[in-house]
């Protein structure tokens, strides 16, 4: 086994053991940091891609933005201090087997796909992805139309967001 | 080559020729040489913050017309050994109720956030930690780090105020970090990559000289970034206690203190590298390493403005504060970046790029005045005038009491 | 390439490592005596008064907001920036476009109060 594909068993392990950690604590601060070291370990397999930039991106805006932003929405909302139930699922065994069921059928149609026990082809050293991907966003035959409907709907979230977050009782 | 043209290549080359003799695997001698170059970079993050203590001490006891230090060792170069012997000696107190795994993990995170950054800043042509093609979005990454440690550190306390204080830290962290993201942009724009050394090898010209005003944008968020005064709200001890670490004793306390030094000697490092030619200087082609000396001595400079503005200016008051960067410098930074996008390609290979960019600043600069001049001529019309009331008067001199 | 971000991340571990060193030591150099006063919660040298948190404003919301919309915008501008060798003025004016589709919406922000600390 290379040192990559121990670098991504041991990654992976970690995102699904914090991953069961979010749904399993009944403190939801504390389901909001494992939920931070779930957002890092996806970065450290963007990084195992070659896809650095995407990384970074997924460290800066997801932790630095959106995790913060749950965290205070977790305070705003009083969730810290109200602990949750202990939520137990009825017919719990049925569940499980439907969601494992569920999950082979997933296995099974990919494994059809024949890109999926293929290996990626190497990038080229020196090949600069970055550089790809600004001229592939505004290019014409690129994709610059879904870059500026991003800004617009950058925009919209904007916009909904505060208007959700209004204070209450207070004129426009 | 010589011992005098890269000495840190030539350790290195020795390091896995020595490996290579015991007849390692391969990948066992690049960790470990990769291994031997982090511990080179860490150590002299760590050896520089000890240094800096004192120097930060000394600057403003002379700032404040005192003598600092003196009494540690010579010229009290040893008091940050004493004081760092001292905190490990102080007992460590967790609160009661604490959450005991994120009030520990909180000084250590937050010292990681500001090490990290030192792994991808260039020193000399050719030595950097690691020259990723990212290093200007993986400082601004690292950063968030530090943005979780406060949040962390404040609501493990299980401390009303400091939560409110960690609430605090985290609006100004994160609102300041927007026009820095934005002035970051502008030398990635110039340099057309965001490799750090690449940066550095771009500025023939100065940076400082095409976009002086995004530098001084750059140094002013930068200078919020790392809670220094003026913006020293969060930790100031007649605001909100000690803010977000408050119920932190001993060593943790002073894991959070050196790590806020080391961010601030990591600013003065990163404005030279992103605006003052970083390495560059002169009699760079006999001896590259003399980069070292340049940067340290540009970040000296960029270290000491801090100090000096901290030693100078009042506190902000934090709605001043985050009005501050919400309309005057997000606006003001997103006009420099169309501003110097537009030039930059209008004007490209054409030899008055530097004149053009450096008036397109000026311009933005002179209009800003104006609007600002508007608006405090609108807010001073707006203030009530003030009304001469009846002043009591003392009795007569002959009346006796 | 990947050599690049091996060093990272050893150096994420070392510099985990790092500042554990001196709490360690403080572990066996400092006094432990935990007793209840000590590790009472500190309120101004009193005693706390009331639950021990802290009405939420809503405006810390608003800012996180705010921050994570630009954010967005700024992580789209940078690949943007560096392939600016290779882009006409075309591209570089849509790059615009986008910058100031998301000034329109910082103005809007800013007519409605959202950036008030109230």
């Amino acid at each position: 086994m290379t040192p990559i594909q121990g670098v991504f068993l041991i990654t992976a392990a970690a995102i699904l053991w914090s991953a069961y950690m979010v749904v399993t604590r009944d403190n939801l601060i504390h389901s909001a940091l494992y939920l931070i070291i779930t957002l890092f370990g996806v970065a450290v397999l963007f990084v195992l891609l070659e896809a650095g930039f995407l990384a970074v991106v997924q460290v800066l805006v997801y932790i630095g933005a959106i995790a913060i932003l749950m965290i205070f929405a977790v305070m705003l909302t009083r969730g810290d201090v109200d602990k949750l139930e202990q939520v137990s699922i009825a017919n719990s065994g049925f569940v499980a087997m439907i969601s494992i069921l569920f999950f082979s059928t997933l296995i099974l149609l990919m494994g059809q796909w024949p890109a999926f026990s293929s290996t990626a082809p190497e990038l080229e050293a020196g090949r600069d992805t970055v550089v790809e991907l600004g001229t592939a966003l505004v290019s014409p035959k690129g994709y610059v139309i879904p870059f500026e409907v991003a800004s617009v709907l950058l925009l919209a979230a904007l916009i909904g967001a505060l208007y959700v977050a209004r204070p209450q009782g207070k004129g426009k | 080559m010589t011992f005098w043209d890269d000495p840190i290549a030539l350790i290195g080359q020795w390091i896995v020729d020595l490996m290579v003799q015991l007849n390692l695997p391969t990948n066992l001698i690049v960790f470990i040489s990769t291994l031997v170059g982090v511990i080179v970079v860490a150590s002299f993050g760590l050896i520089a913050v000890i240094f800096l203590i004192w120097l930060e001490r000394k600057v403003a006891a002379r700032f404040q017309d005192r003598l600092g230090p003196n009494r540690a060792g010579p010229y009290g170069l040893l008091q940050t050994l004493a004081d760092i012997i001292k905190l490990i000696t102080k007992e460590d107190i967790t609160p009661a109720k604490a959450d005991k795994i994120a009030f520990n993990i909180a000084p250590v995170l937050s010292v990681v956030a500001v090490l990290l950054i030192w792994a991808v800043i260039p020193f000399a042509p050719g030595w950097i930690g690691t020259d990723i093609n990212v290093g200007v979005l993986y400082i601004a990454a690292v950063g968030s780090f530090g943005i979780v440690s406060v949040l962390m550190a404040g609501w493990s306390s299980n401390n009303k105020y400091a939560l409110l204080g960690a609430f605090r830290a985290v609006a100004q962290l994160i609102s300041y970090e927007v026009p820095m993201l934005i002035t970051l942009l502008i030398p990635v724009l110039l340099a057309r990559t965001m490799g750090m050394m690449g940066i550095v090898e771009a500025q023939s010209t100065w940076f400082v000289l095409l976009a002086p005003l995004p530098a001084f944008l750059f140094l002013l968020s930068s200078i919020a970034e790392i809670g220094r005064t003026p913006f020293d709200l969060l930790e100031a001890e007649s605001e909100i206690v000690a803010g977000f670490h408050t119920e932190y004793t001993g060593m943790k306390f002073g894991l959070f203190f050196a790590g806020e030094f080391l961010h601030a000697f990591t600013v003065g490092v990163l404005t030279a590298i992103f605006f003052f030619g970083g390495w560059r200087g002169p009699f760079l082609d006999q001896l590259p390493w003399l980069g070292v000396f340049y940067l340290m001595a540009k970040a000296l400079l960029g270290y000491f403005i801090v100090m000096w503005v901290r030693s100078t200016l009042p506190r902000i008051r934090i709605d001043h504060m985050l009005a501050f960067n919400w309309k005057f410098l997000t606006p003001l930074s997103l006009a420099l970046l169309i501003v110097t996008a537009i030039l930059d390609k209008a004007f490209e290979g054409s030899g008055s790029h530097t004149i053009a960019l450096f008036a397109g600043n000026v311009l933005i600069f002179l209009v800003s005045l104006v609007a600002l001049r508007q608006v405090s001529r609108r807010q001073q019309a707006a203030r009530k005038p003030f009304k001469k009331r009846k002043v009591a008067k003392a009795p007569a001199a002959g009346k006796a009491s | 390439m990947l050599d690049n971000w091996l060093f990272i991340g050893i150096f994420v571990a070392i510099a985990a490592v790092f500042p554990l060193l001196p709490i360690v030591l403080a572990r066996f150099l400092a006094p432990y005596k935990p007793n209840f006063i000590k590790q009472d919660t500190y309120e101004c040298g009193m005693e706390t008064v009331g639950d021990s948190w802290v009405q939420f404003k809503v405006q810390y919301y608003v800012y996180a907001l705010v921050f994570l919309i630009f954010d967005v915008e700024t992580v789209f501008l940078y690949p943007w920036a560096v392939a600016f060798d290779v882009l006409p003025l075309f591209a570089v004016l849509e790059g615009v476009l986008f910058i100031l589709i998301l000034v329109g919406g910082l103005l809007y922000a800013w007519r409605k109060g959202a950036l008030e600390w109230s």
